[in-house]
This record gives C-alpha cells, structure tokens and sequence, in this order.
C-alpha cells in the first residue's frame, strides 16, 4: 500500500527563475519511516510543503494517502500531522493551551488521544503551565511533536525536527519515530544530518532539487562502486594537501579523525604508492585502511559525479 | 602554539540560585582550534558570551587576548572575531557591501579595505557575485564569506557558533579547510558543532554536562580514557550523565 506519491512532482520561485523542486518522483509506503536527506536549499521543506497542500506544484501530480493534494487538500489536511522546520506554534499560549487548541481544531481532544502523545508528552507535561515561548529547544520539538500528533494522523510530516540539535536530544527523538513506527504510522522525514539516514527504512538523497538517489540506507552504501580507504597522519592538514595533490587521487576529504580517499582508477589499490609518496612528503604515523562508505561519503561522490557529468 | 590566547579560572556565572556556568577552568593556545562541546543548555553559550566580553561574570577570572573580561571588554571585542548561524551577514546588501561594512567597523582604512575585499572576492571565487545581495547566495557560500568577513581584521581569536549548521557535506568540509588556513596564519578558532565528526578535527575539545567541564583533551585521548570508538561515543556518554533539564 502505498502512502505518498509524487509523479514528476516540479516548484518554481522567483519567475521561474529558481527551480526547488525538479522532476521529483517517489512512493513511500504505509507505515515506512522514509528520510529526505539532503542540505539546506536541495528542496525538502518545498516537497513537504506540497504534501501538506500548503503549496502548490507548478508541474506533476501527488497523492497522500490516495487523496490528490490538489483537489482533496481538505481531506489531506485532516488526516496528516505536521512539524514544519521552523517553531509554529504559539508563543504566548502555554503548553497545555497549543495542545488543546490543536486538538480541537481537529474535533477531538487531549484526553481522546492521549495514548498516542503520552511517550513524549509526559517529558513536557510538568511545564504545562509555561509559555510555549518560554520553553528550550528540545522541549518546544516535544511539544510540536505532540501537537502533530494529537489528532490520530496516518501520516506524519517532520520538516528537519533535529536541526540544530545536540546529539543525545537526536538519539532520543529518534526513539521516539521508532515506537510511532511501531503504532503503524507513516512517516516522513527530513535532516541534513547523513548519520541520521542510517535510522529510516528508505532515504531519497537529494540536492539542488533533484533526486540522487532512492534506496535502503545499506543498498545506497552498496551501490557505491569501487574502493575508498580512510588515511591518517601526525599532520592532518598538510596531509589533506599532499593527497589531493597526488596524482591518482580522484577525491579526498576529511572524515571525523580520517580523511577519505578515492582515486582515479577506483578498483585498484595505491596503498603502497600513497604509502611511498607520504614517506617522501615527510610525514610520520601514517596509518591506511581499507573502509565502507557511509552515507555521506555516497552523498559526496553523487554530488562529484553529478559535477563532472555538468 | 606556546602562547595562552584565553585563560579561565573557575570563570562562573549565577543566575540567581542557576549556576549555568561552574568554575570553568581551561586555556586555549595560539593558533589552536578548539573544540567547545556540550548539549543544548549545558551552559555553552553563557561561557562563550562571557568570553567575548558580552556577560559579566559572576565570578572567576578569565583573560582573552591578553586582556581582561571584566575591565577591558571593548579590547576585546577588537581583538576576536564572531559568527554564529544566527547571526551574519546583512541579506539586503551586497557581497562587496558587507565586506566594506565589516571591515570599516573594524576599523580598516578605505585603501586597506578595497585591499581585503579583492583579496576576499578572489579567495571564493565570488567574482561573478561580488555585486549580488547577500541573499541570493546558497548558504554554504554565505558561512564562508561569513566566516572569512568575521577575520577581515586578523582578530587573535575567532568565535564559532554552530558555523556550519544545515550546510551539505562538501560546504562543511570547504568551510573547515578555511579554519585550518586560518589555523596555520596563527587565528585561533573557538568553535561549537553538534556534529561529532568535526570534533574530530580540533586540536583539543572540552565537553560541558551540567555547567561544568567533565573533559577536556585531545580527541584521541577522549577516546583512549573512555574507551570509546568515536566521539559521539564520548560525547554521549558524558551528556547522558546530565541531570539538569534544558532549561
């Protein structure tokens, strides 16, 4: 069954001038935790802003669940929840007033649904008295969250809820997308986090408005062809410098304490040659080891060869 | 990297009975880059602003650039330079705009600034959008122009503030390189992230739980004293121990 669709989905701006959505096709499928994962400017928040039937596309068609998102948007609207990227709700109502309104615009109340919420409304609910305002960046997403949530959507729409958030708040709001999951929701995600790409089920890569690529986490890492090695030395920076000026390097860049390497030919292996170039450089405590690519190194070298082919 | 370019003792700052900031400790060398980590709330940002002569501390000492935070705060804003995601360039002037802007806040001369606008301009290879506004720039393009506009005056120190927030991964990396140059002419970068990895290319970092400094080493003696494969797993471990809420 399938839950979102888009069909050669395309958005314009500024007279046609900016194209942030282009020629995008994809289906989730019910109850799927799908990423978007791709950086500020690829499109995501213009993809999301379509499904929810708050914009319109200027080409192709979409469904949510069945419903076409320009005909039906009422039905649509009804029926998903949304966290758009930046903090919608309102300031100056408390906690407790954003998520009863919230549950009443949608004909339903706190109580009716409060199983669905209570995971992540009972880390909020002793501040229920305070201002939305007043409230920290993990507590203002908890709340968003539970007011998307309050009105029994099948499908959820999460535009970049991490963004800007330290690492254990992004552990923790990814368990709490695992146990919706569980509850047979529907979910869509964005992040510019790559590491995050590895929690969904399946992840659309995208930049500059155009789909890279469409797979499970482990069949984009698969896809990656040929071989890519992690490098280090005593000198970091200089060593960055040396490599991308050897010869057979294709691409090289740093990667946590690694950097990573790819080279021209990308079946073979320049171990001993780089080994040998280094030692010539000058540099000590040199280590190499063949690795697997991350996502982001996948993300990287689609961008590269999307680059070369232009 | 012999030389202190910041120096804190037991730097502390009360807000009323919250102490978000506990008798911080800690030094930062010429020409290092320094890693700042810590969860939201952790009382990051109340150090860095104390820092950068912005909040009066409670109490403490700490000495940037030489110079003092509680008598000579205007010195040391000469002397450092911010930018953080939030707040960098103005959208409606031009690239060429806000170079010239900056740089006559910080007091160059007009020959000096035409100088560092073309010297900028060619760094990025802006040169077809030097005449632009600031707005129409792809964000990884307006951090480094950001970045680079906020050490148009060499300032001893530069402050980053999640610089590279929602950037993709190849700005991320071109935009490290830039702290790295910056690095090598002896500018001292003081940077927060949430991302792990880019913790991995400080000299040292510091880790804050609860308004204190739990670590503070190099990134590969973090992992050798908490027996951990990666940052993150520092990182997490040490946050998780917070017992203070975000706020």
């Amino acid at each position: 069954m399938t839950s979102v669709e888009l069909n050669n989905v395309t958005k314009k701006y500024d007279k046609e001038k900016v194209v942030a959505v282009d020629d995008v096709s994809l289906s989730v499928s019910k109850g799927e935790l799908f990423g978007l994962i791709g950086p500020d400017g690829a499109g995501k928040s213009s993809i999301f802003r379509i499904l929810t039937t708050l914009l319109l596309p200027d080409g192709g068609t979409a469904t949510v669940e069945g419903y076409d998102v320009v005909k039906d948007y009422k039905t649509i609207r009804g029926n998903v929840g949304y966290m758009p990227g930046r903090f919608s709700l309102y300031q100056d109502l408390t906690v407790e007033e954003n998520l009863s309104f919230f549950a009443t615009v949608f004909g339903t109340s706190i109580e009716e649904n409060y199983e669905l919420i209570k995971d992540i409304y009972i880390q909020i609910e002793p501040f229920k008295k305070r201002r939305a305002g007043k409230l920290s960046g993990g507590m203002k997403q908890k709340l968003a969250l539970s007011c998307a949530l309050i009105h029994k959507p099948s499908i959820l729409f999460l535009d970049e809820p991490t963004t800007g958030v330290d690492a254990v708040s992004r552990k923790e709001f990814w368990e709490m997308l695992k146990r919706l999951k569980q509850q047979g929701i529907t979910i869509m995600v964005s992040t510019p986090y790559m590491d995050e790409a590895t929690l969904c089920d399946r992840i659309a890569l995208i930049q500059s408005g155009k789909i890279l690529s469409v797979d499970t986490p482990s069949g984009i890492v698969k896809s990656y062809h040929g071989k890519l090695f992690a490098i280090k030395s005593d000198a970091m920076y200089k060593l960055m410098n040396d490599l991308r000026a050897f010869e057979h390097t294709r691409s090289c860049f740093a990667f946590g304490e690694y950097h990573h390497i790819s080279f021209k030919e990308r079946d073979k292996d320049y171990t001993e040659e780089v080994l040998n170039y280094l030692q010539a450089k000058g540099h000590t405590g040199v280590e190499i080891k063949s690795v697997t690519p991350a996502i982001e190194d996948c993300f990287i070298d689609m961008v590269e060869e999307k680059k070369s082919e232009a | 990297m012999n030389s202190t370019v910041i120096k804190a003792e037991k730097l502390t700052k009360r807000y009323g009975d919250f102490v978000a900031a506990n008798e911080l400790t800690f030094d930062v060398r010429a020409g290092e880059i320094f890693g700042f980590l810590g969860a939201n709330g952790a009382g990051k940002t109340t150090a860095m602003r104390m820092l950068c002569g912005l909040s009066v501390p409670s109490s403490g000492t700490a000495s940037v650039a030489g110079y003092d935070v509680y008598k000579q705060t205007e010195n040391i804003k000469r002397n450092i330079g911010y930018m953080s995601q939030k707040f960098s360039l103005y959208e409606d002037l031009t690239v060429m705009e806000n170079i010239g802007f900056y740089a006559g806040i910080y007091g160059l001369t007009d020959k000096e600034i035409k100088e560092k606008s073309v010297q900028l301009v060619d760094q990025l290879g802006l040169h077809d959008s030097a005449k632009k506004l600031v707005r129409s720039l792809p964000l990884g393009w307006k951090q480094k122009l950001s970045f680079l506009v906020a050490i148009i005056h060499q300032p001893k120190i530069v402050f980053l503030d999640e610089p590279t927030s929602g950037v993709d991964p190849v700005a991320r990396r071109q935009f490290w390189d830039l702290i790295y140059q910056a690095a090598d002419t002896g500018i001292t970068a003081f940077v927060t992230t949430h991302y792990m990895d880019e913790s991995e290319y400080c000299h040292r970092v510091s880790i804050m739980v609860d308004g204190n400094i739990r670590a503070l080493d190099s990134p590969a003696n973090l992992k050798k004293h908490f027996s951990a494969s990666s940052m993150d797993e520092v990182f997490q471990g040490l946050a998780r121990e917070a017992k203070r809420k975000e706020d």
